[in-house]
């Protein structure tokens, strides 16, 4: 008896299980809460948004945080947390008026306290490290933050830069929060932070309280990670991922029928490039250097993996940023120059050539599909090219922190100024991973950086583009078109310039 | 043996000999020669099967025919190199320990089954991400984790016949121990053996191609029946018959191993 009466109210519980769940899920389907999956290719570093550094991440937080200003589609700065800023004339001091009624996600109104401790803590200024490179007093960037009424905020920085609005994008955290923004982030953007389960995937949900009206028109986006190219396009025909960007060309020609997805392809802000390690032997021999990039057939790479959406560079600047291009792709040219390569070996004192290991991020089936070309070509010229796939999370480690590589073929991105991605070689940057020092293009950027007039600016960074490409301080090659699946359903999604998901003006049909 | 085969023939053993014949005939003279390079691209990209290209061409236009003959000549090497060393740590292990027994059958029966306790694909997987990527490092990983089954074997087979008479009376007249051990005994176990040798060369062929399909095991550019696979995933709607020239030759490997061993262990009946 004791034994049926158990069954009985097991079979009970069973039952409300299986109903409970039943309403459940009806319950969510048959509701307007509109929701979207975007597939990225890699974990998050960071929560903080002053501690993440990888762009795949910073594309991400782009929906949670906002800074004084953002960007909008064009590359252009909108007012965002100010409504409202103004540069002196000698270019020292940027006054921000706070726009009225910014709440944090957490419910409180921007003060002129957070926006002060939040560029005190970007800049070094609160405890001495600075977290974003050009806002640190050491390099010419914010001296002191000055609270002029409860809606002013007056910054000064120690040098006159036009570039440096630009870091003004920079987000805005409630004062004091810092320690707590990688566990529970707290902002002002059109999303707030729901979930983060690591290796899987990031939640947000609608800001009822976002400045900008009628947006975001979403209710909730899932950022879930799927480290396999294979496992992204079966997961985009099988409809569990709406939005998937960096499609390699394989997966979008898999798509190109259309009954899913739609394959749009925009240029992206990725300098894709085989970087050269400039102190490890031999490739501290500018010589060696030099063959490597006559080896390679920029073409070939284009069209066995780009698609032939890519557009080839020769040196660290993205074509369309048109004003600050100098087109480098003759000096070594677009196809392979094997005669020459060898012989640059050969007085290099390589004629048996050497044996090169290069490091890719296994994550990107992009780069590792341009390894095996790279390997190819270069073993045409007797450099014994072999690939070793790492995890991403060793890629940032070892090599781009660590240094500790020889040849790595990985993109970098590049924000709206172009000084940002020429700041990358600047022999004392902790972001020249390749190593590279050259005296002549520290000065060159630094007067790069002073001038206020924009044709001598440009111009500056020409040279600098020049003398990269000269001591062939890395083996640029392109940069990527950006081919971006968007599911059937849905409309609305804007291209950036810039290296972001910008999920706000998303909507399901 | 050979009166056995005279009197029936064994079909097993043919058809074995047949496939793995082939498929080791493919795979050495990939080592030398190949139809095309195995690493030269083309701008035949994605061409299906056809006369000039057997098994038609990859993403990169490479040849799929040269590539699996390369790639079947890595799996069967590695597979192989694999054996001979935990075969080879197996009879010189169990060996001792079965005809020895005492302190070192403990120690060596105690670490075998600590070996034996983790599945030995995450083992290898374990030992591999320590020691490095490459074809060595995945042969020496892969030989540890098979050799506890080896010399299990070997070591069952030596309790058994350490008290045999004739072995008794090899140590009656002072024959070495040594002598005993590979001289006396050892042929006799050959049958047993030869049969789980086979067997553990299917093994190793898989958890080779599984390891490179990974991509933990062979490197590209180097082709390898596992990395090819994964490769061709990417590609499975708009050009089959590249995962299916891998896939089909890992089945054709596996499946002649087992006829082979299945027909050596008729042969011993």
């Amino acid at each position: 008896m004791k034994k049926k009466l158990s069954g009985l109210f097991f079979t009970a519980l069973l039952m409300m299980a299986v109903l409970g769940g039943c309403s459940d899920g009806t319950g969510e389907s048959s509701g307007d809460k509109s929701s979207v999956v975007v597939g990225i290719q890699q974990d998050i570093d960071s929560l903080d948004p002053h501690l993440a550094t990888a762009a795949g991440t910073k594309e991400i937080l782009f929906n949670i945080f906002e800074g004084l200003v953002k960007s909008d589609e064009n590359g252009n700065l909108i007012g965002a947390v100010a409504s409202d800023y103004r540069i002196s004339d000698d270019g020292l001091t940027y006054t921000f008026t706070l726009r009225d009624g910014v709440k944090f996600h957490n419910g409180n109104v921007v003060t002129a306290e957070d926006v002060k401790y939040s560029l005190e803590r970007v800049s070094g200024l609160l405890d001495g490290t600075a977290l974003i490179a050009t806002l640190s007093p050491d390099k010419g960037g914010i001296t002191s933050v000055d609270i002029l009424n409860d809606k002013t905020v007056q910054v000064t920085v120690g040098s006159a830069n036009a570039e440096l609005i630009y870091s003004f994008v920079a987000a805005i955290i409630p004062a004091g929060s810092g320690e707590d923004e990688s566990a529970d982030p707290i902002g002002t953007g059109p999303f707030s932070f729901v979930s983060y389960t690591p290796q899987e995937s990031i939640v947000l949900k609608k800001n009822p309280d976002y400045w900008q009206e009628g947006l975001p028109r979403l209710d909730q986006v899932t950022f879930k990670i799927v480290n396999s190219a294979e496992t992204a396009l079966m997961e985009l025909q099988g409809g569990t991922i709406d939005i998937y960007p960096y499609l390699t060309d394989s997966q979008a020609q898999a798509l190109s029928d259309g009954k899913t997805h739609q394959v749009a392809v925009s240029p992206s802000n990725v300098v894709q490039a085989l970087f050269l390690n400039n102190t490890v032997e031999p490739l501290d021999n500018v010589l060696v250097r030099k063959a490597i990039l006559y080896a390679l057939d920029k073409n070939a790479i284009n069209k066995y993996v780009g698609g032939e959406t890519g557009s080839l560079i020769g040196s660290a600047m993205l074509p369309t940023l048109s004003d600050y291009y100098v087109d480098l792709n003759d000096v070594y040219g677009n196809e392979a120059n094997v005669e020459k390569a060898k012989e640059l070996l050969a007085q290099a004192g390589y004629e048996n050539g050497f044996d090169l290991v290069i490091d890719i991020p296994s994550n990107y089936e992009f780069h590792m599909q341009t390894g095996e070309v790279v390997a190819e070509q270069l073993k045409a010229v007797g450099i014994n090219a072999s690939i070793h796939a790492v995890e991403w999370n060793t890629w940032l480690e070892d090599i781009y922190n660590g240094r500790n590589y020889a040849a790595t073929i990985s993109g970098v991105t590049c924000d709206q100024t172009p000084g940002y991605m020429l700041n990358r070689f600047e022999s004392t940057s902790s972001k020249n991973f390749i190593n590279y020092s050259n005296p002549e293009y520290d000065e060159i950027y630094q007067k790069a950086q002073k001038a206020l007039d924009l044709n001598e600016k440009a111009d500056y960074y020409k040279q600098l583009q020049k003398l990269l490409t000269d001591d062939a301080a890395t083996a640029f090659i392109m940069v990527p078109g950006n081919m971006t699946a968007i599911s059937n359903r849905l409309d609305g999604y804007k291209f950036y310039p810039i290296y972001v998901q910008d999920m706000s003006t998303v909507y399901v049909k | 043996m050979l009166l056995a085969s005279r009197r029936k023939v064994n079909k097993y053993f043919i058809a074995g000999l047949i496939m793995t014949g082939l498929a080791v005939f493919c795979g050495i003279l990939g080592f030398f020669w190949t139809p095309y390079g195995t690493s030269a691209m083309s701008d035949d990209r994605f061409c299906a099967p056809s006369p000039g290209h057997l098994f038609g061409t990859d993403n990169f236009g490479r040849d799929i025919f040269s590539r699996v003959m390369q790639g079947m000549g890595t799996t069967i090497l590695v597979s192989v190199l694999v054996v001979i060393f935990s075969a080879a740590a197996g009879i010189i292990l169990g060996a001792l320990t079965g005809y020895f027994g005492g302190v070192l059958d403990e120690i060596v029966m105690r670490v075998t089954d600590a070996v034996n306790g983790f599945p030995s694909i995450l083992l290898a997987l374990v030992a591999v991400s320590v020691l490095g990527q490459g074809r060595i490092n995945l042969i020496l990983s892969l030989g540890v984790v098979f050799s506890p089954s080896y010399i299990r074997i070997v070591r069952s087979e030596y309790l058994r016949l350490r008290d045999a008479d004739y072995i008794k009376r090899a140590r009656l007249m002072g024959v070495g121990k040594m002598r005993i051990l590979f001289v006396h005994i050892l042929p006799n176990i050959l049958p047993v053996f030869g049969v789980s040798v086979m067997i553990g060369l299917n093994n190793a062929i898989l958890a080779e191609s599984g390891m490179s399909y990974l991509g933990i095991g062979v490197q590209p550019p180097d082709a390898s029946l596992g990395n090819m696979l994964s490769d061709a995933q990417g590609f499975l709607q708009m050009a089959p018959w590249y995962a299916l020239a891998p896939g089909l030759s890992i089945v054709w490997l596996v499946l002649g191993f087992s006829l082979l061993s299945e027909g050596i262990r008729r042969f011993g009946e």
